[in-house]
């Protein structure tokens, strides 16, 4: 591989890193959806580069996937719900955004000096590919316990999904990467076609969690 | 024995996926339950054939063993006595109102593609597919344990449907960094995904990458096993679901995710370099086991108290298996089975309990078995088993598991013992409370099939007192296989 090409490569990994940054500190949920749609270009151009970077043409389809379903169809679609559902515009947050992002930025730290050293072997694209995508995954785990709203939750999960993407077209010829990326958008769509639209808006006003954590069973 | 002329694991995908099908499309309460009943019965005359036919030689997809032949014949089993019970318990939940026929069909039709996923886990000989199924056995399960759409149901489902995702997604990125071990070695492609290959070659990956690929594969995997401190879906999940699913949550799927864990274990066992496995899955079991052992003693809710039990139980395998050795595996193997026979049953009951009383809650039920003999002894036996009393099978697995770790490890005996102790209290204090003393609350007739509970709990009884050779022999082989 040429300088060029890895160097477009890492570009557009670091890129998803940074727009996983983004989404921590966003306190809107339209934005957080407009950010995440921009997530998922820039996943969509990586993969659509590792494609072409190894010749490696059905990795075109994950791209497609992702630019079609996660870029445009999801969020609209979450969008539509917010409206229609009238859930609250803000993100209530647990922990506060300085925190978050302080926490961030560890985890980005955490999973370089894993992966780094873990892959010492594997070549270089590979290895910085993975320890990007690592660093996407923990951020989508920690947008999913920071953030309170079923909706901010679910967007942590599908950036944690991209992360993992990420990692699977980087290791060089793996297979399934297309039918677990298709798996991976059934899964979603299940989630915001069956959960909100079927189960939610029945029996709910909000789609807040804290209002779903009223009862457990358990309290007298 | 080549007389068979078809090919019992493809039985064994292919009766669910068709019946799933069937029954999405029939409408009809007492054939569809029929159907259900009859499918997994097949399921269960093939996965009996396995054990007597010959084995198809492992291909890239697909594979039988000595190991996952134990596994699939306990999931055909439990789940097709679940579905036996299933059939009076869905009828009540009908005549209610609880339940509408529409999502009476998609019950069934989820039971049996839940079934089929969790056999496609057992048999798969790849890595990828076993990921694919096992995220399709979540997938289904989440949408059953919401199917009550209360606001209990709903936020047990949500917290499930998060928890089981991260769970899912760590184990995609575990998967994915096995692969980019094997790769260098093995080269591109499918072939790197296989276990059968793997296992030849996997003492020249690298083993640092496959150390860090364990410890997302153990966390990923574990969440969905019930291990603390990643159990916090499973008491939800279990308390506001169905209660057939209830029984083949504990009964069947923690087993087939803490299969998962079992065949990485291999993985690793065969590579010099990577770190021992045992001492994280030691620790995670022992965590589990004291943590539910104590939060037993707090709960308000029949099916909560035995969803933590089961936490407890999957504690004292991981444990077993995580001391590894020949005693401690067989003592794994056979706590597993006896579980999940055992928990199943005590779900069986409680299903018609929480019927006839009309709530779950510990304190609104008294005196079963003045008022409902059947279920309050059966009740009575359970709970006599599930907390290890001689002469049932769970003794016997559990003192196996003591005895062992007493040998080898005796400081880890003592959290252990005292773990079974602290548990062994809890039940009883509450058994003592829902089996005897005044019945209170109204106490109408049951309409209950009792044969299943009946036929589990008569097999662990059996299995306390007399284990058949052949069965020792086979588990004996296995927990060598499991080093």
């Amino acid at each position: 591989m040429d300088g060029l090409s890895f160097d477009i490569a890492h570009l557009l990994a670091g890129g998803l890193v940074l727009v996983s940054f983004l989404m921590l500190y966003q306190d809107r949920l339209y934005a957080l959806l407009n950010i995440f749609a921009l997530h998922a270009v820039v996943l969509a151009l990586s993969v659509a580069w590792q494609a072409y970077v190894q010749d490696a043409p059905h990795l075109y389809i994950t791209a497609a996937i992702a630019l079609a379903f996660k870029a445009i169809v999801i969020p609209v679609a979450l969008h539509r719900i917010v409206q229609r559902l009238g859930i609250h515009r803000e993100i209530e947050t647990v922990v506060g955004i300085g925190l978050t992002m302080l926490s961030g930025i560890g985890l980005v730290a955490l999973s370089m000096v894993v992966m780094l050293q873990v892959t010492a072997e594997a070549d270089p694209l590979a290895r910085e590919d993975l320890a990007f995508a690592l660093a996407v995954v923990l951020i989508g785990l920690l947008l999913m316990t920071a953030r309170r709203n079923a909706v901010s939750q679910v967007v942590g999960f599908m950036s944690l999904e991209n992360g993992l993407i990420l990692a699977a077209t980087g290791a060089k010829g793996m297979p399934f990467v297309v039918e677990i990326s298709v798996a991976f958008s059934v899964l979603i769509a299940f989630i915001v076609v069956g959960i909100f639209l079927f189960r939610i808006r029945e029996r709910f006003d909000t789609v807040d969690v804290q209002a779903l954590d009223r009862f457990r069973g358990e309290r007298p | 024995m080549s007389a068979i002329p078809f090919d019992p694991v493809a039985f064994i995908l292919a009766v669910p996926l068709a019946a799933a099908a069937i029954l999405a499309l029939l409408p009809g309460y007492r054939i569809t339950a029929r159907i259900n009943v009859a499918a997994m019965f097949l399921t269960l005359a093939s996965a009996g054939l396995l054990f007597v036919a010959d084995r198809p030689a492992p291909n890239n997809y697909l594979l039988v063993d000595d190991l996952n032949i134990v596994f699939v014949a306990l999931n055909a089993f439990v789940g097709f006595t679940t579905s036996v019970f299933s059939a009076t318990y869905i009828g009540h939940e009908l005549a209610t109102g609880r339940l509408t026929p529409t999502f009476l069909r998609f019950y069934h039709a989820m039971y049996q593609v839940l079934m089929f996923a969790m056999n496609l886990a057992l048999v798969a000989n790849n890595i990828g597919l076993m990921w694919v199924a096992i995220e399709l056995a979540t997938l289904t399960t989440v949408l059953m344990v919401g199917l009550y759409r209360t606001h209990e149901a709903l936020e047990a489902a949500w917290k499930y449907f998060i928890l089981g995702s991260v769970g899912i997604g760590l184990a995609m990125f575990g998967t994915i960094l096995v692969y980019m071990a094997a790769r260098p070695v093995m080269g591109e492609g499918v072939g790197a995904m296989v276990w059968t290959e793997l296992m030849v070659r996997a003492g020249e990956f690298d083993p640092a990458l496959l150390n860090v690929a364990f410890v997302f594969l153990l966390l990923g995997y574990g969440t969905k096993v019930g291990l603390a401190p990643l159990h916090a879906w499973l008491p939800d999940a279990h308390a506001e679901g169905p209660t057939p699913i209830s029984a083949v949550l504990s009964g069947l799927l923690l087993n087939v995710a803490l299969y998962a864990v079992l065949r990485f274990k291999m993985l690793l066992a065969v590579n010099e370099g990577a770190i021992a496995p045992g001492p994280l899955m030691v620790t995670m079991g022992l965590t589990s086991l004291v943590f539910a052992a104590f939060m037993l003693y707090r709960r308000r809710d029949i099916k909560r108290l035995f969803a933590y039990s089961s936490i407890e139980h999957m504690g004292i395998i991981t444990f077993a298996f995580g001391m590894g050795g020949p005693l401690a595996n067989f003592a794994g193997l056979l706590h597993m089975t006896m579980h999940s026979l055992t928990k199943s049953a005590i779900f069986f009951t409680v299903g018609h309990i929480a019927q006839v009383k009309g709530t779950q809650q510990i304190a609104d039920i008294r005196g079963l078995t003045a008022s409902h003999p059947w279920l309050g002894w059966g009740l009575v036996t359970g709970v006599v088993a599930i907390a290890g009393l001689p002469p049932l099978g769970i003794f016997m697995s559990e003192f196996l598991v003591v005895s062992s770790t007493f040998a080898r490890e005796p400081l880890l005996a003592i959290p252990l013992v005292g773990g079974i102790l602290i548990a062994f209290g809890a039940l009883f204090y509450r058994l003592n409370g829902l089996a005897f003393g005044e019945p209170r609350g109204p106490t109408p007739p049951t309409e209950a099939s009792h044969a299943p509970m009946v036929a589990h709990l008569a097999l662990v009884l059996v299995a306390g007192v007399y284990l058949p050779p052949p069965l020792v022999v086979w588990f004996q082989n296995v927990a060598g296989l499991l080093g």
